[in-house]
């Protein structure tokens, strides 16, 4: 079974985010997409299983390369960077175009997963835009692989959606968006780190990829985000209540009563 | 003829989504007449209800093959018709469906999409619009280039009013086919796991959420008397969430559920930087820690420094009383 995992770096969660002179600065390093762990840690699960091969994919810049070495470090067989200045400023569906033709390029991919999102620009749009591109099953927000037949190529997931759980089954190739309560993202072993430090990157120009001109890169995307500001600040500070828990809670009540939030 | 700006009424077993008549809402301030587009089995019944929040002309998809929500035959159908009549506008509730079905459409018709936005208008037919980045440490004003279409939005929940509904506003239904035949569609839904009675996080307008102050998965007993008191829906914190005390599915932040309730009360949690950005824009924050110092007090617009087994249940009894329980 060949898989694909894609992978975004983006600043640690934790940062201090903020804007200085239009552009967006963060006070903590960059790491693999949070939400992606998941699917890194399915992708090599899937390997695990089933034989086959986990490649990790990334548009990104060259720093991103540490991003992919993450994904070595914990499993994955290879790693390529798609690079490019003519790629910057691509928005989530020239994104989608770029990395449904890598995928392509790959060939003989039976399974793409991806993140739920990327916490910088936070669309979630990525995994069924590419779904779509490559006409494959559309299989997001799945919170457990139920059943993969890789000889029928059949696929059985559950999705989770704001009601429940969905179980659906679908034909290979497909997409699959993952959510965290998927696994337990593993930590790079040791051996797994010294391989990432020596791993050899793969890198893919645009030009490698046969993309066309007018469909990537600011130019070849359909939005815009013209400007970008903190938002504005909470108002006020806390009123602490105090007194027995009967007469905090009897002044609470009258207080959210009289806010109309009950 | 259709409306320039088009809603997308997402239904699940017969109930439309609270984020879809938000959607009408938000349609109705752009000015212009709105069509909603109404997809599913047996659900003509609803176009009543879609019509008295907004809409002025509701093309129905009655169809076997649309009974759930699928991105293979809601895209297909949706793209049909944008192509066929051409809408300036398309919003939908930024839900899982309405996620996969704008991105799915974006690639269909060449557009791109605007996901999760806070803020909406209309100026000169292009829309602008505001979006939080960053887990909302930023925000974002979005929009399309020049020429780019049509412009596709979604809309974060509980962002936009929902409009009340008004029984005398009228509006015309148009039948419409499905444009995929089953054996065109490679996703076949075999069931569903739905716990009951559980309030749908991202749709309350009351969250009591705990954390890793509760202690334990008994320690969410309090939390739920006092979500279930008020009628709210239950939350976590990771920490509460990792330790296996209840489900990812009641996750909120960073790397949970993003929520925007008029109510939200955290008990026993610290307020770190991620466990914020699920609910920062919660109307009226409450937190009861034992930790003075925790930071979700810097947030709160009312706090109680103290034990949360001792000023929960006496919440809840005081509530009970008040709303005569
Ligand atoms: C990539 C990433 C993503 C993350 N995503 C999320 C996310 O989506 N959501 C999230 O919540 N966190 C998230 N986190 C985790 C986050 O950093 C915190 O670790 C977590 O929110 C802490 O949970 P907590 O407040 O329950 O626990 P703690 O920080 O341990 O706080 C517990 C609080 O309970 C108080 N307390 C203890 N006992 C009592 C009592 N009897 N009565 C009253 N108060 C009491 C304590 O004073 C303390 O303030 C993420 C972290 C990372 C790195
Ligand atoms: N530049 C990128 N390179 C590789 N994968 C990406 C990129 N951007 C987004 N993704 C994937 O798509 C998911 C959703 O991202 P987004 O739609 O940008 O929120 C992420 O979790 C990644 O798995």
């Amino acid at each position: 079974m060949n898989v694909v995992v894609c992978v975004k770096q983006t600043p640690d969660s934790a940062a201090k985010i903020a804007v200085e002179g239009g552009k967006v600065t963060w006070d903590a390093g960059l790491v693999l997409n949070p939400w992606d762990e998941y699917a890194v840690e399915e992708a090599i699960r899937l390997k695990e299983k089933h034989g086959g091969k986990a490649t990790a994919l990334c548009l990104g810049p060259e720093s991103a390369k540490e991003a992919l070495k993450t994904c070595v470090a914990m499993g994955c067989d290879e790693a390529i960077l798609v690079t490019d200045s003519a790629l910057e400023g691509s928005d989530a569906l020239a994104t989608a175009y770029v990395l449904a033709q890598a995928i392509q390029k790959l060939g003989a991919v039976d399974v793409a997963l991806f993140g739920k999102q990327a916490i910088d620009g936070d669309t979630g749009l990525v995994p069924i835009a590419v779904a779509r591109r490559l006409g494959w099953a559309p299989l997001t927000y799945t919170v457990q692989i139920s059943e993969i037949d890789a000889g029928a190529k059949t696929i059985k997931v559950q999705r989770l959606l704001e009601q429940g759980k969905q179980v659906v089954t679908a034909k290979l190739p497909a997409v699959i968006g993952t959510v965290k309560e998927l696994n337990e993202p593993r930590y790079p072993s040791f051996m797994g780190i010294r391989k990432a430090a020596k791993a050899n990157i793969v890198i893919w120009s645009a030009a490698d990829l046969g993309l066309e001109a007018a469909r990537i890169g600011a130019a070849g995307s359909a939005t815009r985000w013209p400007g970008i500001y903190p938002p504005p600040a909470r108002e006020g500070t806390v009123e602490l209540i105090d007194g027995s828990p009967e007469e905090v809670a009897a002044k609470l009540a009258d207080k959210l009563i009289a806010e109309k939030v009950i | 003829m259709t409306n320039n700006t088009w809603v997308f009424i997402e239904q699940f077993k017969g109930s439309v989504a609270q984020a879809s008549l938000e959607a009408l809402g938000a349609a109705r301030t752009l000015g212009g007449g709105v069509t909603a587009l109404l997809f599913g089995q047996g659900v003509a019944g609803l176009a009543a209800t879609v019509i008295a929040h907004g809409a002025d002309e509701v093309l129905v998809a009655d169809d076997a093959t649309l009974a759930d929500f699928r991105v293979e035959p809601y895209a297909a159908l949706a793209a049909k018709l944008a192509r066929e009549h051409g809408p300036a506008v398309l919003l939908a509730g930024a839900t899982t469906a309405g996620r996969d079905l704008f991105g799915a459409l974006a690639v269909d018709l060449g557009t791109g999409c605007l996901a999760d936005v806070i803020g909406l208008k209309l100026v000169d037919g292009l829309v602008q619009a505001v979006k939080p980045v960053y887990a909302g440490k930023l925000l974002s004003d979005v929009s399309f280039a020049a020429g780019r279409g049509p412009q596709l939005v979604t809309l974060r929940p509980r962002a936009f009013a929902k409009p009340d509904a008004d029984a005398a506003r009228t509006g015309t239904v148009t039948p419409v086919a499905a444009a995929l035949a089953e054996d065109a569609i490679g996703v076949k839904v075999v069931d569903y796991v739905i716990e009951q009675g559980q309030v749908s996080l991202t749709e309350a307008k009351i969250i009591v959420s705990g954390g890793r102050g509760v202690g334990g998965a008994e320690g969410f007993a309090p939390i739920r008397d006092l979500a279930q008191t008020l009628g709210g829906a239950m939350g976590a914190s990771r920490a509460a969430v990792d330790a296996g005390w209840i489900p990812y599915a009641h996750q909120v932040g960073q790397t949970g559920k993003t929520v925007a309730p008029d109510l939200y009360i955290a008990a026993g949690i610290s307020g770190s930087i991620q466990h914020q950005a699920g609910m920062r824009s919660s109307k009226v924050i409450v937190a009861v820690n034992k930790d003075a110092e925790a930071p979700i007090f810097k947030l709160a617009r009312y706090g109680v420094v103290g034990d949360l087994f001792k000023i929960v249940p006496a919440l809840t009894a005081e509530f009970k009383k008040r709303l005569g329980k």
